[in-house]
């Protein structure tokens, strides 16, 4: 069963499908964009539930297809696989995708699908640069006509920036598909063959292709695309935005760069770690200077999204890559969860500064309450997803960098810093009821959106292990393939 | 039930899912579920300290992997010792004590059910804080200890200075776990291992280097720093008494704050490796003791001055332990451990007498000032009475509890000529501030009526806890009596047991000092011989110093917290304007580049192509008119040439002159031409 290509595939049919059906009838195109979403998801579940069962005990590939003759003259394949790093990644987007799309019905997002599994599954260099590609258009419009009032701004920037990176990235697999013998894209047979390039020909590819992964994630300093991309965007695009999206650039890095070039990443890896304390810290001392709720949660990425780099940086320890892959996941649960909350904060009071707030525990609790779930899962409270992932990114990467390591566990008090003093301004002290009297509690649909993130949170901070298992032998693998 | 000790936490929790999804509507239901739980955990509590009596202490230890990894191994678990069996009976009888008075306090209050959840929810940190087997699972714990905690200070949340103090807990003692972390990476990395056990023996096999000891050992005691509220991070619990008053007897007097002194006792075998790290903790628990105790002399609401009594107590404790790890660590004996953790023990249960006493008067009168208060014995007998025990527990009057381990602490520092000062100079102090709040609070006249009027006797769900509460306070000590077989020493100890001999001497010179202190305070607050308003003014300064408590909340606004703002919104300029602004820079650059290249493209290459065009055309029109037909034009050319090639024979400059000639006669003829062509056109015009 090429279960993989079901997953790529069946969204961009949805897609298709709604291009014919007649836009006077809003609802059926809803049913039908949610339809075309869901089967993709529970297959991602069935998909994830047969690794963990069947294969998580091995690093080889999994539900391989192929590799197909494609473009034969340049020996372009199609060829799909996934493994234990993948294989979350294809589970959150199924995930994020379905919950989007039942929050806001953009039909791009059937697009955008297709792009995100594609990446997470391609093992052909051309393959995977398409869906790359693909992923910018959906959400150049997404940003582009439905976002606030800088949205051209935001869109163009998002898609240049992206764009550019992208060339870089191009430059790379050209220069690794011309030095390979015989010519391929196959980016397993390129694992191997790819430590013996020459030194100074590995550092320049890992340089390109780290751009190109950097600006995605964002390392500091190319994240400022971030901020202006979700405060335009619209809040379902957020959610994708910051659950997926950003997961590109770290899922690349620990598929591509990291195992083709273990010299450059020996070389470099004290920068990495810097650049993912800096990320840290600088994400959260500037969240604690914003007005805008979504900013701020904006910029809470970056400093999460630090931990990821910091770990990558610790490249020989398989636990603190576990902790990347950890903070992956549970960074697009809670934040995508956030992210959802401010939209749905955003509905109702057309308002995202802070500062306007106050006291609204009172009025609406529930929203309140779901709401300071996950904040403290964002800031790392034992017992959800945020703590276990920052903690095994502290061990991991404590062995190979002392120093940094501990500047970075101060990123844990400013984030308990810029989180609580956001919760108090908005949620506690005295409630404005002249202004905020009409405020509507947060309705079941939306209850329901947020409840499979809270759940999975929690679920992954009590019990991480069968995470923890399923990515085990893939990351054991990578390990062993940067101490080439 | 030894065996399911692991059950106890889950009570509690279970109490806290039921009322958050089923009961909340129902809210004496709510209460009465949370109440339940905590009896059948204080129960089996019970059951567990009957165990481990009967095996004399003997250790059990069960866990489950939480995560496994080549290099390191997380579990969840549990260790059973005399320690852990009461710490367990601590918690689940001052939480019992606690819930059930909440009936009467917190009756009538909007958010009834939510206050039991998030108190079983506490419950539940506390129990498994207690019950872990490894560093790992009692950090996990700790801060979600920490997060119960911010959640019932800021329980009246619509209060600002509710909410602005429970941040303010949670971001300081947070400051605090991150030394504790750090200790926690340190372990990891050095011993390789989270467990208890597994880290003692390295630390006494000598596997651990004496450096990483020290380091590792500092750094975890930062984590007590911040939750024990000890110097500097004492900030948070004065300002915690914005939560309820149930809430401040549980968590910031009996149970959490204990947590410091727990994990310092649970980690003694650490520090018994590190004489410096040892050392280094008893200077920090007599600072934050004699700091607190003076603070405490001068405040005038009835919960700060119980909180700063707070600090200065766990300080006490903080001080027993650092001694003993320091004297074990070069070899002597010290009774610092038993010390430590007996007076733990009953300072649980008078400080939440304490507590619930205060709550009780803050009830009837609805001030928290004491100076407002006096008199209120007369009304209220259970509540005044209670206190006063409580008060001599504390202050160390024989027979109460308080007497015995107090004296073990001060028999502690017997070797140390400093510590012993300082710990009497607290003694006293503690003793003056505790009567100084009685007498003023529940002696004399009523300074304000109208309060006094409305004063009345608490009901009994809130009086019984006080009275189990009081007999607690009152005999809690003589399980460690030295004549009833050293009770408690012999049951918890720290590696061997070690009874220290009754010192007649320290007990008589400690009495003699609380004595002192009580008496000072009945001659100026009952007797009023000298006037308290008289002894601020004549030590204005020094008086101010402490009633402002050092002003360390003012410096730390000032030095951290505002520069740290500051820094911030710096940070955001840098990145909207520097680096976005780079970003923007390039962008614009690559606008301008496009602009010079239309303009190039526009001027230069088109403008090129479109020369070569206009010269083409003038060209053409140039020798249009040499075809004119005209006979007489041509004629002149011809002759007009012959001239000029005769004149290149003759001279050299003749091409340039027959070109001019050309040139002039074709001027001459193309203006002739037009003007008769403007003519003619000008006569079709007409004729349309």
């Amino acid at each position: 069963m090429n279960i993989l290509s079901y997953i790529i595939f069946f969204p961009i049919l949805g897609f298709l499908a709604i291009l014919f059906m007649p836009k006077a009838r809003p609802n059926a195109v809803r049913w039908t964009a949610a339809f075309f979403s869901f089967v993709p998801m529970i297959l991602s579940f069935y998909l994830t539930y047969d690794y963990y069962i069947n294969y998580s005990s091995s690093s080889a590939m999994a539900f391989v297809e192929g590799p197909f003759n494609w473009i034969s003259a340049i020996n372009v394949h199609y060829f799909l696989g996934a493994d234990g790093i993948s294989v979350p990644m294809i589970f959150l987007t199924g995930l994020l995708s379905f919950i989007s799309i039942i929050y806001a019905s953009f039909i791009f997002f059937l697009l955008l699908e297709t792009g995100m599994m594609g990446v997470f599954s391609a093992l052909d260099f051309f393959l995977f640069y398409v869906f790359w590609e693909v992923m910018l258009v959906p959400m150049y419009f997404l940003i582009g006509i439905w976002g606030g009032p800088r949205k051209e701004y935001a869109a163009i920037k998002f898609f240049l920036y992206t764009l550019f990176g992208s060339i870089f990235m191009l430059v790379s697999i050209l220069i690794l598909y011309f030095t390979s013998e015989p010519h391929t894209l196959n980016m397993i047979e390129l694992i191997q063959t790819a430590p013996a390039l020459t030194h100074s020909l590995q550092l320049f590819c890992f340089v390109f292709f780290f751009i190109a992964f950097a600006i995605k994630v964002p390392v500091w300093p190319f994240h400022t695309w971030l901020p202006d991309a979700h405060v335009e965007a619209p809040t379902a695009v957020s959610v994708i935005l910051a659950g997926v999206l950003l997961k590109m650039g770290t899922y690349g890095m620990l598929r591509v760069s990291w195992p083709m070039f273990p010299q450059a990443v020996r070389y470099f890896s004290i920068p990495i770690a810097i650049l993912g304390l800096v990320g840290i810290i600088y994400g959260a001392l500037v969240s604690m200077a914003q007005t805008d709720l979504k900013k701020l949660v904006a910029y809470s990425s970056v400093s999460h999204m630090g931990y990821c780099l910091l770990a990558l940086g610790a490249f020989s320890s398989v636990t603190a890559m576990t902790g990347c892959m950890f903070q992956m996941v549970s960074h697009g649960l809670i934040t995508g969860a956030l992210f959802l909350m401010v939209g749905m904060l955003y509905d109702r009071a057309h308002t995202r500064e802070i500062a306007a707030f106050g006291g609204l525990g009172v009025k609406i609790p529930v929203f309140t309450g779901l709401m300071v779930l996950f904040s403290m899962a964002s800031l790392g409270l034992p017992g959800m997803s945020g703590f276990v992932s920052e903690f095994m990114v502290f061990i991991g990467s404590f062995g190979s960098f002392k120093l940094i390591t501990i500047f970075a566990v101060i990123g844990v008090v400013l984030t308990a810093g810029y989180i609580l003093r956001m919760v108090q301004r908005m949620f506690l002290g005295e409630f404005n009821l002249a202004k905020w009297g009409g405020l509507t509690e947060i309705n079941l649909r939306e209850i329901l959106t947020l409840v499979p993130l809270a759940i999975l949170t929690i679920f992954i901070g009590v019990y991480p292990s069968p995470l923890s298992n399923m990515m085990k032998a893939t990351l054991e693998n990578i390990v062993n393939l940067m101490a080439r | 039930m030894l065996e399911n000790t692991y059950l106890i936490p889950f009570y509690p929790l279970l109490a806290f899912v039921a009322i958050l999804f089923f009961t909340r509507w129902k809210e004496r239901l709510s209460s009465y579920i949370s109440i339940g739980m905590v009896l059948i955990a204080l129960v089996h509590s019970l059951f567990v300290l009957a165990a481990m009596l009967s095996r004399h202490g003997l250790p059990m230890e069960k866990a489950i992997p939480f995560i496994t990894h080549p290099s390191l191994h997380l579990e969840l678990g549990m260790y059973i010792d005399p320690l852990t069996a009461v710490m367990l009976m601590i918690v689940t009888i001052v939480s019992s004590c606690v819930q059930i008075y909440s009936i009467g306090y917190m009756h009538g209050d909007p958010r009834y059910s939510r206050y039991f959840s998030y108190l079983s929810l506490f419950t539940f940190s506390m129990l498994g804080l207690v019950i872990a087997n490894n560093f790992f699972m009692l950090f996990i714990f700790w801060e979600l200890v920490g997060l119960t905690s911010y959640l019932l200070i800021g329980f009246w949340f619509e209060k600002k200075s509710a909410a602005d103090a429970g941040k303010k807990a949670f971001i300081t003692t947070r400051i605090g776990d991150l030394g504790f972390i750090i200790g926690i990476l340190i372990l990891a990395a050095y011993a390789g291992t989270l467990n208890y056990q597994q880290v003692f023996e390295k630390v006494a096999s000598g596997v651990l280097a004496p450096g990483i000891i020290t380091l590792a050992g500092i750094f975890i005691f930062c984590g007590a720093v911040g939750k024990s509220a000890q110097f500097p991070l004492h900030v948070w619990l004065p300002d915690a008494m914005e939560g309820p008053t149930p809430v401040s007897a549980l968590i910031h007097a009996a149970t959490m704050v204990a947590a410091g002194v727990y994990l310092v006792a649970r980690a003694m075998s650490l520090f018994v490796g590190s004489a410096e790290a040892s050392t280094a903790i008893a200077v920090i628990g007599v600072i934050t003791s004699l700091m607190a105790a003076t603070i405490a002399l001068v405040q005038n609401d009835i919960k700060r001055i119980l909180a700063y009594s707070t600090v200065s107590q766990l300080g006490y404790m903080i001080m027993a332990l650092g001694l003993y790890g320091a004297d074990t660590a070069l070899g002597h004996h010290s009774p610092g451990f038993v010390a430590g953790t007996f007076h733990l023990m009953t300072h649980a249960f008078f400080k939440a007498l304490l507590f619930l006493g205060a709550g009780s008067v803050i009830h009837a009168v609805h001030t928290n000032d004491i100076q407002d208060m006096g008199g209120l014995s007369k009304k209220m007998k259970i509540t005044a009475t209670t206190f006063f025990i409580a008060s001599l527990s504390i202050a160390g009057i024989f027979p109460l509890s308080g007497f015995w381990s107090k004296d073990e602490i001060v028999a502690t520092t017997a070797g140390h000529p400093v510590f012993m000062f300082l710990a009497l100079t607290i003694a006293f102090m503690t003793a003056f501030y505790m009567f100084r709040l009685c007498f003023l609070a529940f002696t004399g006249k009523p300074r304000v009526q109208e309060k006094y009027d409305h004063a009345h006797e608490s009901p009994n769900t809130m009086t019984w806890p006080l009275m189990f509460l009081a007999f607690l306070s009152i005999g809690a000590g003589w399980v460690g009596l030295p004549w009833l077989s050293h009770g408690f020493s012999s049951f918890v100890y720290h590696e061997q047991i070690h009874h220290s001999e009754p010192s007649y001497i320290l007990m008589l010179a400690s009495t003699v000092v609380a004595l002192s202190g009580i008496g000072l305070a009945y001659m100026i607050y009952y007797k009023q011989r000298f006037s308290a308003d008289a002894l601020a003014e004549k030590f204005k300064p020094l008086h101010t110093l402490l009633y402002n408590k050092y002003y360390i909340d003012e410096f730390y606004n000032i030095v951290i917290i505002q520069p740290l703002l500051k820094f911030t919104d710096f940070l955001w300029w840098f990145d909207a304007h520097i680096i976005d602004g780079l970003v923007n820079f390039v962008g614009w650059l690559i606008i301008k580049w496009a602009d010079i290249k239309q303009w190039f493209d526009q001027y230069i290459v088109d403008g090129a192509v479109n020369g070569m065009g206009y010269a083409c055309m003038a060209g053409a029109r140039l020798f249009r008119y040499l075809q004119n037909g005209s006979l007489q034009f041509y004629t002149l050319i011809v002759i007009g040439s012959a001239v000029g090639l005769i004149i290149y024979r003759v001279t050299s400059r003749g091409f340039i002159y027959y070109l001019l000639g050309a040139s002039i006669m074709v001027l001459i003829r193309s203006i002739i031409r037009t003007s008769g062509m403007e003519k003619a056109s000008t006569e079709t015009n007409v004729q349309d």
